[in-house]
């Protein structure tokens, strides 16, 4: 990882995301509808406001949205 | 795929059959259990490099514990099922929640939550002044001063377990008695008041619009 790189991605998870986020609970609520509006090519974001920033500042809900998008991408193969 | 995936029928015959008495409830629950097993399976089986010390039989062990957490979390869940996604998608989110919890903490059984003071050095691996501007070594002085000086006892402890020392929040949780959703506001609520901070001190730390309380 170059300096620069290391350098925000230590800021960003210290400060985090700067915008107005999802709880992990909503988080959670809402993880299925927006893993399947992200994999339709839906603007994911837009339905869900907050979604992409609480995944930006959660790592653990981070986890869990590339783990539930994975195994839907996979059983859909 | 994505057409699929927005044109497959709803599947409300899983509530249904989930719903139904005797043998067809049975059956059910049996092939959501299945559902939620493979969801496992498929989570312990991408996290395996953190648990190397683990055997195949105790992994399966691990993804059955999952399965039947899930099954009774989604069985209790099933009213709140709203049918904006397939069925199977909803559930599974239970299943690898279930899984990737209990492979964190399966990981850090034993160790220690490591102390404050070993979280200093992620600021000098940062790169923090080293042939940066005076400016920035500024910024990460005044952020440093910020973490020990402005927090609560409470929003420092998760700052740093998790942001700086890559704590797992929900092992966090664990040996605090706290949740994960809990623990998360601790964390929201430090890094608005460190932004903030930093604002007032003069720092631009690209704050992303949200409004400060």
């Amino acid at each position: 990882m170059k300096p620069d790189d290391k350098r925000d991605a230590f800021l960003g998870r210290v400060l985090g995301p700067g915008a107005p986020e999802l709880t992990c609970e909503q988080c959670f609520e809402e993880l299925d509808r927006y893993v399947e509006l992200s994999l339709a090519g839906e603007a994911a974001e837009a339905r869900i406001p907050g979604m992409r920033a609480h995944l930006d500042g959660c790592p653990a809900c981070a986890e869990d949205f590339a783990s539930l998008r994975d195994l839907v991408t996979q059983e859909g193969d | 795929m994505a057409t699929a995936l927005m044109t497959a029928p709803p599947e409300i015959s899983w509530v249904g059959r989930l719903r139904a008495e005797g043998a067809e409830g049975q059956a059910a629950v049996a092939d959501l259990h299945a559902l939620l097993l493979r969801a496992a399976r498929f989570e312990i089986g991408r996290r395996a490099a953190e648990l190397p010390h683990l055997r195949g039989g105790d992994q399966e062990d691990l993804a059955q514990q999952a399965a039947d957490d899930a099954l009774m979390a989604v069985l209790r869940k099933l009213d709140d099922f709203r049918g904006e996604s397939r069925f199977t998608t909803w559930a599974y989110k239970f299943a690898l929640l279930e899984a990737a919890v209990k492979v964190r903490k399966r990981a850090w059984q034993g160790r220690e939550i490591p102390l404050e003071d070993e979280a200093w050095s992620a600021f000098a691996d940062a790169g923090a002044p080293a042939g940066r501007g005076a400016e920035e070594a500024e910024l990460f002085a005044a952020l440093r001063e910020e973490i020990e000086g402005s927090l609560s006892d409470r929003q420092r402890e998760v700052l740093v377990a998790v942001a700086l020392n890559g704590v797992p929040i929900d092992v966090l949780a664990e040996r605090l008695g706290s949740t994960r959703g809990a623990l998360y506001k601790n964390l929201h609520d430090a890094r608005r008041k460190l932004r903030a901070a930093l604002a007032a001190r003069g720092f631009r730390v690209g704050t992303g619009g949200e409004e400060e309380a």
